[in-house]
């Protein structure tokens, strides 16, 4: 099955006994679809593998490092995301183009994205998702007690930070944009994004 | 109904038996605006096979005390992105 990011009616958890029963069902389509000439294996597999190719965590990290360095980028980004990340030659179409919001941390707001009703995630930006991200447990605890879970990230939130958890239940999908850390002044993009994990772009590491 | 940001609204308390994009932890309570994303197909018609016809969406924002109570963590607050049709004014 391809990563479950972007269509929405696709790719969502159910448990083991619903993941195997899609698996099925998308082996019984495939078949279908090959032996009307529709489609073929190689072909799912050359989209697929070009697409993760290119979709990967480096990304997000690149626009990160971009915009501490360029304020007028940071402006574009956290306004019309879309637009600015295609000045980097980055963009949002997975199978089908999605709406993307960068949510900017501040000294008084830390952001953290979560889908709830199945897995959504900014694959092209970020990559495949990671499992945790999937799991009911982080999905029905980040919108409960996201303070409590950050720290067992180990990511202590200030009582006196307000945390604003982004739900993606529709078709946008969330990239967080982490403060710059102290220290850093006068260091490259290239220097700047290696310090950007995938985890800060989600929002649980700092 | 259309929205700007800022509005105060209340999402809807059904619970229809189809497919849905308002999670059930943010049935009936109220929220406010923060943005209008544009018009997007409604999910859940799509979901049916039926026509699904472009519809507003916005992103909307909640107190985490509304959603959970008096036993939310403090300063807290939720956004969900959610179609005009699940959306009434307060």
């Amino acid at each position: 099955m391809p990563p479950s990011d972007h269509d929405p009616d696709h790719g969502h958890d159910h448990g083991d006994a619903g993941s195997a029963q899609a698996t099925q069902r998308v082996t019984a389509l495939v078949d279908r679809l090959e032996r009307a000439g529709v489609t073929s294996d190689a072909e799912i597999t050359g989209v697929l593998e070009r697409f993760l190719a290119a979709a990967g965590p480096g990304n997000g990290a690149r626009l990160v490092a971009r915009a501490w360095t360029d304020p007028g980028f940071k402006a574009r980004l956290l306004s019309d995301a879309n637009a600015a990340i295609a000045e980097l030659g980055l963009d949002m179409t997975h199978w089908a183009p999605v709406r993307l919001v960068v949510v900017e941390n501040t000294a008084r707001v830390h952001n953290v994205i979560v889908c709830t009703l199945c897995s959504c995630y900014p694959i092209a930006l970020l990559g495949p998702s990671p499992t945790w991200y999937k799991s009911e447990a982080y999905r029905s605890r980040v919108v409960r007690e996201p303070r409590a879970l950050l720290r067992e990230f180990g990511l202590a939130i200030p009582d006196e930070v307000e945390i604003a958890v982004w739900d993606s239940t529709a078709e946008l999908r969330y990239m967080v944009l982490p403060q710059r850390p102290p220290g850093t002044d006068g260091w490259s993009e290239e220097r700047l994004a290696a310090l950007v994990s995938r985890d800060a772009l989600i929002g649980v590491a700092g | 109904m259309s929205f700007a940001p800022g509005d105060a609204v209340r999402t809807s308390s059904a619970n229809p038996a189809g497919h849905n994009r308002l999670p059930r932890y943010l049935r009936g309570k109220r929220g406010w605006i923060v943005a209008r994303r544009g018009s997007f197909p409604l999910a859940d018609l799509r979901a049916a096979g039926r026509p699904a016809p472009d519809e507003p969406l916005y992103t909307v924002a909640f107190a985490a005390a509304e959603v959970w109570g008096p036993d939310a963590e403090p300063r807290q607050t939720l956004h969900a992105d959610l179609w005009e049709s699940y959306l009434a004014p307060i």
